[in-house]
């Protein structure tokens, strides 16, 4: 047992090993200057310069882009947790023709990625003109992430006791009175889910801003990255700094909502 | 409002299900179906409008030749598509998206699976240890990108590690050579993307009740014997699912490729994506690009109903319906 347990902690220190050591690289190098790190890529600080991070965390940019990606998430996940419990609310507690096959539609966007979609996406937002527009990312993201909402919250709210529904009208309820007072609150461990899975596809998402802004000032987090890598080739020590503070939403959002998100992840496949 | 008053019942009344009198029946029909229509049009037309909508518009476009501007008055057929197909790029993207997805099975899944054995023990500071080995997986592909091009630049960190340990020989242009570029992108996504699988399986694991290993152990089978025939195969679903994630995110790679080599060095790391937004978006060739993104589509959803259909049937209705 214990040889087995010994063969355990080296894997384990080997997994962190090469998951920290990337993240380390980042946030130690934006402590050095580029001339160090040119010198001995793989050097510590010393003494620690904090220069880079200082200008990076005074400047207009990296701020407007934290406030431009904040923004289009917020309102992708109000408008697919909105749209998406109405919705689940409806699959799960009315009886009525057609509704397995509205399901079914919206289970079918689950093999729908939005990276697929995201050129006749791009021609479809510059006929909508919303182009340059947060709105022309955020609610096509908000209609990718209604499939995996639906999925999560309709069997949730399905398992709410019927006794509860009974018990709410026959005290004069509406039935929409039950889904706002009683269904949501009890729904909310996998309301906090959806919203959370809803919030870090936006947040991470690449291509489709990619397509839709042209102008800077509109650009998220993740191609403010990559422009800044590719603006400053020269200053890697900074490209470094602007990196790791960059991290830090997605990392701190990730330690507070740890549980939901591998508990939706995985809860998703469990059975 | 005033409705809701008409409707609302004393608590004597019957539910709503045995309506008494003609005229509550009339209403109390009429009445789901508005708060159906209330709760359901919204995500319709949401749902409808910007996925339905532009995959159908798509196929369209695809129909034509189109730099994106005036009207559609050109029109080529398949003509899109044989061209497409026939180009030795895309066939070489095709490829790269292959063996990637190939290589994701067959690296990514015993080594997640191995790892998430190791890490199911009773080890100190696991919960830690779940939160560190997931920690990559909630980076954006951008921040990775940019993260692993700095360490992987010529005589940058990776390679001065490699000489510092006594393995300089090992030494590459990781990102600048041909037949080494893609490798290096697999290591990358590897990085990425193994605490998932990891995560996925090690919740997988709680559901092996441990009775079961303990009954093969009194039987006498060996620690090996037992997680062969007792722990893997209740694994199955969820290796299924991972399977099926990662090959249809194989199938679609493109920021890490976008950002790390933008598809080069000559087209060595091209990915159908990375293709169709260098078509499609940097060249004006929309009608082109539409069609790269249909074939694309027609890959993915294929794989998806065959995948379904012989692989998942046993699992879709836990995996659809059974979030906890």
């Amino acid at each position: 047992m214990a040889r087995r347990n010994t063969v355990g902690y080296l894997a384990a220190f080997a997994v962190i090993g090469m998951t920290v050591v990337p993240l380390l690289f980042v946030v130690l190098g934006g402590f050095r200057t580029t001339a160090q790190i040119n010198s001995s890529p793989a050097g510590l600080p010393g003494p620690f310069v904090w220069d880079n991070y200082f200008e990076v965390a005074t400047s207009v940019q990296f701020w407007r882009l934290l406030g431009n990606s904040a923004l289009i998430a917020v309102i992708a996940t109000t408008l697919a947790v909105v749209l998406g419990s109405m919705a689940a609310f409806a699959l799960s507690r009315y009886a009525f023709k057609g509704r397995e096959a509205f399901y079914t539609l919206f289970t079918l966007g689950l093999l729908f990625p939005l990276g697929v979609a995201t050129l006749p996406l791009y021609l479809w937002l510059r006929e909508l003109n919303l182009l340059e527009n947060p709105l022309g990312v955020a609610i096509p993201e908000a209609a990718f992430s209604l499939p995996v909402t639906i999925v999560i919250l309709r069997p949730f709210m399905h398992a709410i006791p019927g006794e509860l529904e009974d018990a709410a009208l026959l005290d004069g309820a509406a039935k929409l009175g039950f889904f706002w007072r009683i269904l949501l609150p009890l729904s909310r461990p996998a309301l906090i889910t959806v919203s959370v899975l809803a919030f870090v596809t936006s947040w991470n998402f690449y291509l489709l801003p990619l397509l839709v802004f042209n102008d800077s000032t509109n650009f998220t987090l993740p191609l403010g990255v990559a422009m800044f890598q590719s603006e400053h080739t020269q200053d890697t020590a900074k490209v470094l700094a602007f990196t790791a503070l960059s991290m830090i939403p997605a990392l701190t959002f990730f330690v507070l909502a740890e549980r939901r998100m591998v508990g939706g992840l995985t809860g998703s496949v469990k059975g | 409002m005033m409705s809701a008053a008409i409707t609302t019942r004393p608590p004597t009344a019957p539910v709503p299900h045995a309506p008494a009198a003609g005229g509550t029946r009339r209403r109390s029909r009429l009445r789901p179906r508005l708060e159906l229509a209330f709760l359901l049009t919204p995500a319709l037309l949401l749902f409808i409008g910007f996925v339905l909508i532009p995959i159908g518009v798509a196929g369209y476009y695809s129909l034509y030749s189109w730099n994106g501007f005036g009207p559609l008055t050109d029109f080529v057929g398949l003509d899109n598509y044989v061209d497409a197909f026939s180009g030795d790029v895309f066939q070489g993207a095709i490829g790269h998206n292959l063996i990637i997805a190939v290589l994701s099975v067959v690296v990514q899944l015993p080594l997640s699976i191995g790892l998430a054995l190791l890490l199911n023990r009773k080890l100190r500071g696991r919960t830690f240890l779940r939160m560190v080995v997931f920690a990559p997986y909630v980076l954006s592909e951008a921040v990775t990108a940019v993260i692993w091009l700095l360490m992987l630049q010529p005589g940058g960190f990776v390679d001065e590690i490699l000489r510092g340990v006594g393995l300089g020989g090992l030494v590459q242009l990781w990102l600048a050579d041909q037949s080494l570029v893609l490798y290096t992108l697999f290591v990358v996504i590897t990085w990425k993307y193994i605490g998932f699988g990891v995560i996925l399986l090690l919740a997988g694991l709680q559901g092996v009740p441990a009775e079961l290993r303990e009954a093969a152990a009194l039987d006498g089978a060996s620690a090996w014997q037992t997680t062969r025939h007792v722990v893997l195969p209740l694994l199955g679903p969820t290796i299924r699912i991972w399977i099926f994630l990662s090959v249809i995110g194989s199938l679609q790679l493109f920021d890490l490729v976008w950002i790390m080599t933008l598809g080069g060095p000559a087209n060595a790391s091209t990915t159908m994506a990375t293709y169709l937004v260098d078509h499609g978006f940097k060249r004006y060739e929309f009608g082109f690009g539409s069609a790269v993104a249909v074939i694309l589509f027609i890959i993915c959803f294929v794989f998806a109903l065959f995948y379904q259909r012989f692989a998942l049937r046993r699992d879709t209705a836990g995996a659809l319906t059974g979030a906890r």
